[in-house]
């Protein structure tokens, strides 16, 4: 696992790595569906040697790079930041590259399937394409109204705070793919968006929050959300999803934002 | 799910997994695999009514008055003054006597309805698959909360005693 950089090894470093490769087996159960071999999804079972100090990505590489090369999921930073690797772990979604798999019980086989409520495309591919419509539909982008000033847009310390929480999000679906009534009406937004829109809508640069929560006063907007808090204990960045969708919920009230 | 995975679902990785005789038939799988209600690709069309916004605030505010309500209510009928075994035709028509029981009763007869009704509204919304289903289902219960609540209505405005 570990590539040295430097030639000599410190004697606390060498204890570290010593003490550090203990391996275990792992069962990484997986739940496969490929529509070209068979219509239904089935759960096939790989036995891996793995240290249980490295992540569950970890595992699914080792298991395409030396066990069985069909196995599709999508990772790109590998560090959770880009959001690709959104799975459901044991049955919680999280980000496979931020899971450790000391974290999630090695002893008994561990779970991996797709993330529910959008269609599954291949193994651990879901379309993400009506998760990122839905972000598209609340216009994620910075709208101004007058000239544009000569300098920068200036804001305080604390109009920044007002959002700051919300511009954590890495659109990774963990939280719309948790939500209850996401997996059962599609059409609803859905947290990953009203999370977004949080964002705009709290920007004291931003002239359009009007706009946006006009969108999400929509039947299929924040007023579907049945504070579950999945998409909150989902939520990889640790955001506080939930509470961002009462605060829109609450702006939509009293219009005050 | 949990990690209790039924072992004839599961397949060790030797072994070719074409999911041959494998099918669940359980439709909770079905529908991760194709959900049943995908959102479309187009920008959903705006509703220019708060209806969702007021019902939200609805369900909240009558559920406050509705604790009071409630409460008081059980509390006068089956707990204070001899208990369950007073209720009776002739304690009805006592309160009934009374513009501020007469009041109350319609109070909590009107918030209940229409927040027990918005509540299923909502159950109906979440869990009917089908359109046609959900018009059905939102039809009847349309129909009966309209009929209880004016039947309700009529009983306590031209309540007898001397019948």
């Amino acid at each position: 696992m570990s590539t040295p950089t430097v030639e000599k090894h410190s004697a606390a470093l060498d204890a570290a790595e010593a003490g550090g490769t203990e391996l275990i087996t792992v069962t990484l159960r997986i739940r496969r569906f490929n529509p070209e071999e068979h219509a239904d999804p089935v759960w096939v079972d790989y036995q891996l040697e793995m240290d249980p100090k490295e992540r569950v990505l970890d595992a699914l590489n080792k298991v395409k790079w030396e066990q069985d090369g069909t196995l599709t999921y999508r990772r790109s930073c590998a560090h959770g930041i880009c959001g690709s690797d959104a799975m459901r772990i044991n049955g919680r979604n999280r980000l496979a590259c931020k899971t450790l798999i000391k974290d999630v019980n090695p002893e008994k086989p561990i779970t991996v399937e797709a993330i529910k409520g959008l269609a599954v495309l291949k193994d651990l591919i879901v379309d993400m394409d009506p998760f990122f419509q839905a972000y598209k539909d609340v216009m994620p982008f910075l709208i101004t109204e007058g000239n544009q000033p000569t300098r920068e847009r200036l804001q305080s310390a604390e109009e920044r705070e007002r959002f700051d929480d919300t511009t954590k999000c890495i659109l990774c679906a963990a939280c719309t793919s948790s939500c209850p009534v996401f997996w059962n009406d599609g059409q609803y937004f859905g947290p990953a968006a009203i999370v977004n829109a949080h964002r705009f809508i709290f920007d004291s640069r931003d002239d359009a929050a009007e706009q946006r929560l006009e969108i999400l006063n929509d039947r299929e907007g924040v007023w579907r959300c049945r504070t579950t808090f999945n998409c909150s204990e989902a939520c990889p960045r640790g955001i506080e999803v939930t509470k961002a969708i009462q605060e829109v919920k609450r702006a939509l009230v009293t219009r005050r934002f | 799910m949990s990690t209790d995975t039924p072992a004839d679902l599961v397949v060790p990785s030797l072994q070719a997994h074409t999911g041959q005789g494998l099918g669940t038939g359980n439709p909770a799988d079905a529908l991760v695999v194709e959900p049943a209600r995908a959102r479309s690709k187009r920008t959903p069309r705006r509703t220019r009514t708060n209806f969702e916004m007021l019902a939200w605030l609805f369900m909240r505010l009558s559920g406050v008055v509705l604790v009071v309500l409630v409460l008081g209510h059980l509390l006068i009928n089956i707990v204070l003054d001899g208990g369950v075994s007073k209720i009776s035709f002739a304690f009805v028509a006592g309160k009934w006597a009374s513009p501020f029981w007469q009041f109350w009763d319609l109070l909590m007869l009107w918030l209940a309805m229409l927040h027990g009704s918005n509540g299923m509204r909502t159950v109906i919304n979440d869990y009917a698959e089908k359109d046609a289903t959900r018009l059905w289902l939102k039809g009847l219960l349309g129909v009966t909360t309209v009929f209880t609540v004016l039947l309700g209505t009529l009983v306590i405005f031209t309540f007898d005693p001397n019948i």
